[in-house]
């Protein structure tokens, strides 16, 4: 190893590359580099390739407690999947001076609550999202976007192919989650999301347009001659898909929990 | 801060804060009348959820007639003000006319109607206990949120949150202002006025007076602002200059406990 004079600790080199790195690293990021270093420079440098994952994981500790111990104002945070070396939060506001960021940097409600059923629900299209939310969430869809805290994921067979968004490495780097498993309760609201497939796959298998659309292979279910009728003229007024779900869940959704309330 | 350096990163359609000449006593129609343009993010599930709270009442078993009469209420006040609000609050205030009409009727011409024997309500409260369940989740980021406020990343970069087109709430929903509003006018009513001389406030001077009241003291009460005015016409510039300077985050509204009194106060600037 030519420019390597003093070999150093494998602590000290993941300490260097978390120093130098804009993204959260994982483990097996910092092994892969280890092992082009060693493919490339060979010599002393092959020692590191040998390092396993636990032996990363137990150095990155040592570093870890190092940084804690020694109190020099930043550490090793575990965010988006990987490791970072983040200032501690104390410090916050020097550094909130030093950086000429005097305004608050947090989102609004709504922009959070929009946030929320994408991070629950992804890949969710725009229409599932206003659903939930019982407004139109366009503007702030495109200012998530361009905070880079959602993404589009991808398209929906639904008709019309409606795109699909979820949410990004940022987003868990900007609420310092370690992945989407740490959101409170998201087993709960994912199996919501189930129920809520199951209903909206029944709502557009006896919807006359869509069974038009998908061939065939869809015919209108369970539909008796009213309902066909107030299909027919909710196929009207097709732009208002919402509507028109809730008028046919009048009719073919019962209610998961209580069946009845008490009358006043 | 001074409302002569708008703060950069404002929406476009943002009108800027210079404030337009003072008008002259022959001036027939202030024109230059400082207009707000405010968009409302929030639909009507949020301001449905926000009565049930503020009602006390079961989202299980909803007053129909009392939330729609409320419902109506803050629409109207809504409009009052010329915010932009969605159509769909239109829609709903129609959904809790049908639903307070189908529960006038008696229950055995009700059972004609529906071939289910469904509370009609249930549509409306599953799509509430849903919403709701998110805007807990909603909360829970927000909590990370703030505990994570200080934190920069490498060469200081942080999610760039300045261009967000509403009116930056937090603690403070709209409605709750709203609230504070409805009060306000509902006392200069009380008090049956009389004749009151051909006075003008502007959004404008009402802006620049609260950012003058904001310079010496912390925090001032937002109800308080209120409590002198006899017109209604005040109140309302009052309040829009309120909501102007909040989303121009000159001002920050605080509540520290739910329903209590709301403060307002300056945004610390960098």
């Amino acid at each position: 190893m030519s420019d390597v004079e003093v070999l150093p600790e494998l602590k000290h080199i993941i300490g260097a590359l978390l120093f130098v790195a804009k993204q959260p690293l994982t483990l097996a990021a910092i092994r892969r580099c280890l092992q082009q270093v060693a493919d490339k420079e060979g010599g002393a440098a092959r020692d590191f390739a040998r390092a396993t994952e636990p032996d990363l994981a137990a150095a990155l500790e040592e570093l870890k407690v190092d940084l804690l111990t020694r109190k020099l104002g930043f550490h090793v945070a575990e965010v988006a999947h990987g490791f970072k070396l983040e200032n501690d939060v104390n410090c916050g506001p020097w550094l909130r001076q030093l950086l000429e960021k005097g305004r608050d940097n947090r989102l609004t409600r709504p922009a959070l609550e929009t946030l929320a059923i994408i991070a629950y629900r992804q890949p969710c299209t725009r229409p599932e999202i206003e659903a939930v939310r019982g407004v139109a969430v366009d503007a702030i869809i495109h200012n998530l976007l361009e905070l880079q805290l959602i993404r589009i994921a991808g398209r929906s067979p639904l008709p019309g192919k409606p795109w699909q968004y979820g949410t990004t490495q940022t987003f868990l780097e900007h609420f310092g989650l370690m992945s989407l498993d740490d959101l409170p309760g998201i087993e709960e609201l994912r199996r919501m999301e189930e129920a809520q497939f199951q209903r909206r796959a029944q709502a557009t298998a006896i919807t006359p347009a869509a069974a038009a659309e998908e061939g065939p292979g869809a015919p209108p279910a369970e539909a008796d001659e009213e309902l066909t009728e107030e299909l027919a003229h909710a196929e009207a007024e097709e732009e208002d898909e919402e509507e028109e779900e809730r008028r046919t869940s009048q009719r073919s959704r019962s209610c998961p929990t209580r069946t009845r309330a008490p009358s006043p | 801060m001074t409302r002569d350096q708008p703060p950069a990163g404002i929406a476009p359609p943002a009108p800027a804060p210079p404030i337009p000449a003072p008008l002259t006593t022959d001036d027939p129609m202030p024109a230059t009348e400082y207009k707000v343009q405010l968009d409302v993010f929030e639909g009507p599930l949020d301001l449905l959820l926000y009565l049930i709270k503020k009602e006390e009442v079961d989202i299980y078993d909803i007053p129909i007639e009392r939330i729609t009469t409320q419902y109506v209420q803050y629409l109207d006040l809504m409009r009052m003000l010329d915010l932009n609000v969605a159509g769909e609050f239109i829609v709903m205030a129609a959904t809790l006319m049908m639903l307070k009409s189908r529960l006038l009727l008696p229950p055995e011409e009700r059972a004609e109607i529906e071939e289910e024997e469904e509370d009609p309500r249930w549509d409306l409260v599953r799509q509430l206990v849903e919403y709701k369940k998110f805007k807990d989740a909603a909360i829970f980021l927000e909590t990370l949120e703030e505990t994570r406020k200080g934190i920069f990343g490498r060469e200081g970069e942080h999610v760039a949150l300045e261009p967000q087109p509403d009116v930056a709430l937090h603690d403070v929903s709209l409605f709750d202002l709203l609230t504070v509003f409805q009060e306000a006018l509902r006392k200069i009513r009380q008090e049956d006025l009389k004749e009151i001389f051909a006075e003008r406030f502007t959004v404008a001077d009402k802006i620049e007076a609260i950012v003058t009241r904001l310079r010496t003291e912390e925090r001032i009460s937002f109800a308080g602002l209120f409590s002198h005015m006899a017109s209604r016409h005040e109140i309302v510039c009052t309040f829009l200059a309120v909501l102007e300077l909040i989303r121009l985050r000159q001002v920050q509204a605080i509540q520290a406990q739910v329903f209590g009194e709301i403060m307002l106060a300056r945004v610390e600037a960098g």
